[in-house]
């Protein structure tokens, strides 16, 4: 689902709905949940007020300025909407997309033994469906019966069929995906419009956002704010009337609303929008921003190794041939040993002896070969060739062979094997009929880049712990081969549930990503707990995002789009409050050229007029608001740097930069403005 | 309920302590230590008290050294109304009595330019008492006294640099003349004579 | 002269931090009960206040509890003084035989000691008794001042601590600050000062006859004992009108030093009792940093305007350049001994603590040398600050840098472990609100109605100043004032009463929930994804938000006051 990445900022349609969405939102049963904004807009009310009276009235000398004060102030609530309405069209737009999968189907449910045909709609939590071949699985739900290739590209994008089945870790099924072969009776998980799908349309629409704790804790703090300046213009009339200035309210407004944090308090809402927009192109579905915010602040992560630092199947690396024996020999018989043998491993077997030695895969179907498979019992497999019977597999049982053979063990075969188990390795002991031919060394592979990635990881603060059930010296090898801080070994289920309450038990939040039904207990536990879609419904339940891709990696994305969304708000918070001291240096001047000429030594911007000052501080204080959009929805730039380097960066940006960038933007604008004497 | 009996009684121990007993016990021990300090520095002539090395005094004949111009009181130096004079920089009548002042010094002390008139003479002080000018300020007025006392002036000099009090350490503080000392250094000198 | 005012400057601070360190690890030993030297002497005293209080000091409270106390002994010991006020007339230690005080003036004071914020809206000399003196106004010097340790530390208490429901015990925190930090301190210097000539005597008034002949009456009474807790209790109650420029309260430019280390040492010390307790002594250094630098900014600009005089005195032809026998500026209001170095540094001093004692007249000072004690008043007395009080402000200005910049991070802003969410911004907010709004809805009541403007002494900008600076004064919690401002009517009592009481107690109960809600809170570890709050960098940020803070809130108020009267001045426009 390409097209889900790559939406331009400003869409043309995503713009056009926007504009008329920030109409509506002048209504002020909307705004006032925006305090900052609807100070805003009351102020503009009353200036167009008095605007009006003042035109009845016949005072007329200020009445140019007093419009354009009342038209700017009406754009900087209109800039606000706009962001909003910018961030949730781009939001329904992926919402849209998500609904796609969500076609009006048919179900065929089974009550009381019967099949009865329904619309999907009607489906209730628990009731059961059958689904065949070619039909769209009608909601989220678990397979009780059957199994069937089921084809997912509508919520992934990957267009290869996966299996379903009842029990165990696959059995989780999606609305909207497709069975392609055979048949399955799923049991519907949620009832419609409470799937996980459509919390996130609502998530991202923004329909039904809820503050996050954070939002919440900056709202008082912008609402604070807000306050003191209210008090601080309310203040200043009485204290400029007996310094010889009569204040008119546009001035004073004009005053309140370049001080208020607007620029902040309008982006506000957006900037979480497009963070939980930001996760669905990632392809990850959240349960609330709550839980993006959290992903920002965990500190330690819980990663199972295999699929996740491993690929999930061992390669082989190495030959080690036995004494006496040639390397290229053990390769041959290793290979021919492995042609039939269809497991990763037996794949990567050929592929080492033909790279390393040019041994190319024959066909043995003319040499009378059988072919051993692997067997829970003999816990070898083979080929049996004419006059050779070559066999590989554990230690032990190849050496039992080689002895039933009349075979000696050479002494170096121990150490050998030794060796490979300490590095994290698996050791495949070679032999044909009595000779021992050597070793292979099947290699947990580490994933490329891994290191990196824990290394960004590391950077930002975080602690990693992989969680696997090998033995303490394997997972010592792979964990000092992949950089994690930190590993358990031999772990079982309960052990992340254990390590998850540790790690809480310090005030740590901790994320894990999991699939299986064992993993539930600990998803549910986890500060932040990804369930991949591929997993059980038991798990995707438990967790509060699911990765679409079911990709194990994917946690640390999940971690940074959390961190850039805090740090989005942050800054654009100092940036905003930050403007304010430019701001000053162009009002205050303006405001008391009569009573006070002396403080013309405060206008260092040199603005042309009092009128041009005020109106340039007003024009800016609207159009950094537009401005500053394509940063709230595309997010600060986040680097994986220390704590310190980062603020200091980020000070440096958008304080130092917040306090003079207005300074060029209110002189530019001055200059304008005094062009076209609008003032 | 309670608290409010153990804030009463903490109260009343409190003031007992730092209140009566505290301020008691300093007071002995001053007395023990320090007694001319702590009666207040006072200085006595004829059996009476003359005022206190620590408190200014309204100076105006030509044969005294004048200190600074007081606040305090109607007629300045009134220990009991200590007080600056609580002008702003920009009152006209800060600036006003400043260049009244400056006329009377340069009346007082004929042959001076405004520019060497040091600026403590023509300045209130903050609590109306200073005892002390400044070293320049007491300079300018040696040749007045000397010729009003019919002394030479090296010998008033001396007096001067007699009771001038220089920085605590060479370092803190600005060098002071005690008007009163220094008068007083002045008549005791006459009464010798 | 540079080279002076640098030494000077440079000696009176260096002996502030290096009195700083033991005097902040000594209060951290007190205060967690730890063994001192001063145990055997105190342990007893200690165990009979708490007898005749019927105190059990182990006993630990929740921060509503601490606050209750805390404020049930306030009200108690406003009454006890107001009462005596009163009725001074009638009782004991009243060799002036001066009559009761007015009911404004005695609610007026009642307020202004039991704040720790000593406004003094009349003239000691003339109007208070020695009893009263000693036993209703030094008593609150001790007392206010250790309410504020004892909220400071339990407001460490409530940083450090985790998953906590107390924050300590007010009366063990009260006891310990007064018989174990303020005591000891004030004996040793009290009598320091008297060496240096500060009168402690009950003797009545002398009645000296001049040399020239005339009766001058010079006041007497305890007045060491009161001088040094004045300053080590950062009250800046004089027992004269002229407060610290006063010779009996400050004689020798060494008191003048001893004085303004004192005002210091406390509030300095505090920031590594906070390290020591916080665990991490680089914790403290870094709000002392942050302080350190404030005030070294302060101090420079102030000695600096000062220095540079008043221009209207140039074209008089005066000139104001130091040399070595005078010492040039704007002495105006000043005292020889201190001049204009120790006079502006003392304003800084006083204005950054709480203090609110002057050794020159701010109402005299040249626009840009008043503005600096206004500003350090503004920023919120943090400065080193009020004793306790600075800390605590200190640190919920702390939380709020934390919180806007920590954002940036990427993480929710964490100050000691602790995260700051919803809770701890309401009561930030809160504490950040309410003193601006005291101190701009007060002026402006002033400014409205004729019983302020009545009080004004100086004409143009100046007055103006003089009516913000008395309401930022009283919110503050600082006493100091431009003192032409007649301030003694029952407006301006009652209103700057009402000013202080709020600037203390509405700012101490949500400082002291603040500290509850993060001790119940856990605490999170360190790692490299949190923003160091010991560094440099939060050092300049911490600074950098308290002055925009400040400045963005009173800027225009003083742009009409002293920034107005300052661009006036050298224009040559007078009022």
């Amino acid at each position: 689902m390409s097209d889900r990445k790559s939406s331009s900022l400003f869409d043309r349609q995503i713009v056009v709905g926007a504009i008329g969405d920030s109409l509506r939102k002048f209504d002020p049963r909307v705004q006032v949940r925006n305090p900052v904004m609807f100070v805003v807009e009351i102020t503009a009310l009353a200036v167009t007020v008095i605007l009006v009276r003042n035109l009845i009235a016949g005072t007329r000398e200020m009445a140019g300025f007093e419009l354009q004060i009342a038209l700017w102030l009406w754009f900087t609530v209109a800039f606000a909407n706009f962001a909003e309405a910018m961030a949730e069209g781009r939001g329904k737009a992926q919402a849209d997309n998500l609904r796609r999968t969500r076609t009006e189907t048919q179900a065929c449910v089974i009550r009381d033994g019967q099949e009865q045909r329904v619309p999907a709609t009607s489906l209730r939590k628990g009731d059961v469906v059958m689904v065949r071949a070619g039909e769209v699985i009608p909601g989220d739900g678990e397979v009780i019966e059957g199994v069937a290739a089921v084809n997912e590209a509508a919520i992934t994008g990957e267009s290869a069929p996966v299996i379903r089945e009842s029990g165990g870790d696959r059995s989780a099924v999606t609305g909207g995906t497709t069975v392609i072969s055979d048949w399955i009776k799923v049991r519907i998980s949620a009832n419609p419009g409470e799937t996980f799908l459509d919390r996130m349309i609502a998530l991202v629409e923004g329909a039904e956002r809820q503050k996050t704790p954070n939002e919440i804790a900056l709202s008082i703090l912008l609402s604070g704010l807000t306050i003191i300046f209210l008090l601080v213009c309310v203040s200043l009339f009485p204290f400029a009337r007996y310094s010889g200035t009569l204040l008119s309210l546009p001035v004073l407004v004009a005053l309140l609303v370049c001080l208020i944090p607007t620029t902040i308090g309008g982006l506000l809402s957006a900037i979480g929008i497009a963070g939980m927009d930001r996760l669905v192109r990632h392809n990850v579905l959240a349960m609330s921003g709550r839980a993006v915010e959290a992903a920002g602040d965990v500190d330690t992560l819980l990663l199972d190794k295999t699929g996740t630092i491993t690929l999930g199947d061992r390669m082989a690396s190495e030959f080690i041939p036995m004494p006496g024996v040639a390397i290229e020999e053990l390769a041959d018989a290793a290979q021919l040993a492995s042609l039939a043998d269809e497991t990763p491993e037996g794949r990567s077997i050929v592929v080492l002896a033909k790279r390393q030695f040019n041994l190319r895969g024959r066909d043995l179907s003319q040499a009378q070969a059988t072919f051993v498979p692997f067997s829970a019992q003999t816990r070898m497999s083979g080929v049996d060739l004419p006059g050779r019977i070559i066999r590989k597999g554990a230690g032990d049982q190849v050496a039992e062979f080689v002895r039933q053979n009349g075979g000696a063990i050479p002494p170096e075969l121990d150490p050998a094997v030794e060796r490979i188990a300490r590095a994290g390795g698996t050791p495949l002991v070679v032999a044909d009929q009595a000779r021992v031919l050597g070793v292979i060394y099947l290699k947990d592979v580490i994933k490329d880049g891994i290191r990196e990635r824990f290394a960004r990881l590391h950077a930002m603060g975080l602690r990693t712990v992989m969680i696997t059930g090998d033995n303490p010296l394997t997972a010592a090898a792979i964990a000092r081969e992949s950089g994690v801080n930190d590993f358990v070994a031999q772990a079982t289920p309960e052990t992340k549930l254990k390590i998850i309450r540790e790690e809480q038990s310090q005030g740590k939040l901790v994320a894990m990503i999991g699939d299986g039904t064992n993993d539930a207990p600990a998803l549910a536990q986890a500060d932040v707990g990804i369930a991949m879609n591929a997993g059980t419904q038991a798990a995707r339940e438990a967790g509060n995002m699911i990765d679409l891709d079911s990709n194990p990696t994917k946690i640390m994305e999940v971690v940074e789009i959390g961190k850039q969304l805090l740090i989005t708000r942050g800054a654009l918070t100092t940036f905003s409050i930050a403007n304010d001291v430019a701001k000053y240096f162009a009002i205050i001047p303006a405001m008391f050229v009569v009573g006070y000429p002396e403080l013309q030594a405060l206008n260092i911007m040199h603005l042309a007029t009092p009128q041009s000052a005020i109106l340039s501080a007003v024009i800016f204080n609207a159009l950094i608001i537009i401005a500053l959009i394509p940063l709230a929805l595309r997010g600060v730039q986040y680097r994986p740097l220390g704590a310190a380097a980062i603020l200091s960066r980020n000070l440096l940006i958008y304080g130092v930069g917040g306090v003079i960038v207005p300074f060029i933007g209110i002189k530019i604008i001055d200059v304008l403005v005094t062009a076209a004497h609008l003032a | 309920m309670r608290s409010l009996f153990v804030a009463i009684r903490m109260t009343l121990v409190l003031t007992v302590l730092t209140g009566i007993i505290y301020p008691l016990a300093i007071a002995g021990a001053a007395r023990l230590l320090f007694p001319w300090q702590s009666a207040g520095s006072l200085v006595m002539r004829g059996g009476r008290v003359a005022g206190s090395e620590l408190i200014g005094q309204n100076f105006s004949a030509a044969r005294y050294f004048h200190g600074r111009p007081s606040a305090a009181g109607d007629k300045g130096y009134d220990a009991t109304s200590s007080s600056g004079s609580n002008l702003g920089p920009t009152n006209k009548v800060l600036i006003d009595t400043v260049r009244r002042r400056l006329r009377a010094v340069l009346e007082t002390d004929p042959g001076s330019s405004p520019s060497r008139v040091p600026i403590d003479l023509v300045t209130a002080s903050g609590s109306g008492l200073d005892p002390e000018i400044s070293p320049a300020a007491a300079e300018m007025q040696v040749a007045r006294v000397a010729s009003a006392r019919g002394l030479r002036q090296d010998v008033v000099e001396r007096l001067v640099r007699e009771n001038t009090r220089g920085r605590w350490l060479g370092v803190i503080g600005e060098p002071g003349v005690n008007v009163l000392m220094l008068n007083l250094a002045l008549d005791d000198l006459a009464a010798r004579n | 002269m540079l080279w002076n005012a640098i030494f000077q400057v440079g000696i009176f601070f260096a002996l502030v931090t290096l009195l700083s360190v033991p005097v902040g690890l000594y209060m951290s030993r007190v205060f967690s009960g730890q063994k001192t030297f001063l145990d055997p002497v105190l342990c007893p005293i200690e165990r009979a206040i708490y007898r005749l209080c019927g105190i059990r000091p182990a006993t630990e409270m929740a921060w509503s509890e601490y606050a209750i106390a805390m404020l049930l002994f306030s009200a108690a010991g406003m009454l006890l003084l107001y009462g005596m006020e009163r009725l001074q007339g009638v009782l004991p230690f009243n060799p002036q035989g001066l009559a009761g005080i007015a009911p404004d003036l005695a609610f007026n004071t009642a307020a202004s000691f039991t704040t720790n914020t000593n406004w003094q809206a009349y003239a000691g000399e003339t109007t208070v008794s020695y009893l009263t003196q000693m036993a209703g106004l030094a008593f609150h010097n001790f007392v206010s001042a250790a309410a504020g340790i004892a909220v400071a530390v339990a407001v460490i208490r409530g940083f450090v601590r985790r998953s906590a429901r107390t924050i300590g015990n007010f009366w063990f925190d009260l006891v310990r600050a007064t018989l174990w930090v303020l005591l000891p301190l004030c004996i040793v210097f009290a009598l320091v000062l008297v060496w240096q000539g500060v009168p402690q005597n009950f003797d009545p008034y002398v009645h000296a006859r001049t040399l020239e002949g005339a009766e001058q009456i010079i006041p007497q009474g305890p007045i060491a004992s009161q001088e040094i807790i004045k300053e080590l209790g950062t009250n800046g109650g004089g027992f004269f009108n002229a407060n610290s420029a006063h010779p009996y309260e400050n004689p020798t430019p060494l008191t003048n030093l001893i004085e303004m280390i004192a005002i210091f040492v406390i509030s300095a010390g505090l920031t590594h009792t906070f390290g020591a307790m916080a665990g991490d002594r680089r914790q403290g250094w870094a709000l002392f940093a942050a302080m350190t630098l404030l005030f070294v900014a302060g101090a420079g600009v102030s000695i600096w305007a000062e220095q540079r005089g008043n221009p209207q005195f140039s074209a008089m032809g005066l000139n104001q350049h130091a040399t070595a026998s005078q010492s040039g500026g704007n002495m105006e209001g000043k005292e020889v001994r201190f001049g204009i170095v120790d006079t502006a540094l003392f304003a800084t001093v006083t204005t950054d603590a709480s203090c609110g004692a002057v050794n020159g007249m701010h109402d005299s000072f040249t626009p840009l040398g008043g503005f600096v004690p206004l500003l350090n008043m503004q920023i919120g007395e943090i400065i080193f600050g009020g004793v306790g009080s600075g800390l605590y402000g200190m640190l919920v200005m702390a939380v709020l840098a934390v919180f806007v910049a920590g954002l940036m991070v990427g993480r929710t802003p964490e100050y000691l472990g602790k995260k700051i969410e919803a809770r701890e911004m309401k009561l930030a907010m809160f504490y950040v609100l309410i003193f601006p709004a005291v101190i701009l809805l007060g002026a402006m009541a002033a400014v409205c109605v004729k019983a302020g403007l009545a009080g004004i002494s100086n004409p143009g900008p100046h007055g103006f100043s003089q009516i913000f600076y008395a309401y930022t004064s009283a919110a503050a919690n600082n006493g100091s004032a431009l003192a032409g401002l007649s301030a003694n009517s029952v407006f301006y009592n009652y209103t700057l009463a009402f000013a202080m009481l709020f600037g203390r107690f509405m700012m101490k109960i949500p400082a002291l929930a603040l500290a509850g809600s993060l001790g119940a809170k856990k605490s999170i570890p360190p790692s490299a994804g949190t923003f160091p709050t010991n560094g440099a960098v939060f050092v300049a940020l911490l600074v950098g938000v308290i002055l925009i803070v400040a400045a963005l809130t009173f800027f225009p108020a003083d742009a009409l006051g002293p920034i107005v009267e300052h661009l006036a001045l050298y224009s040559g426009k007078l009022y």
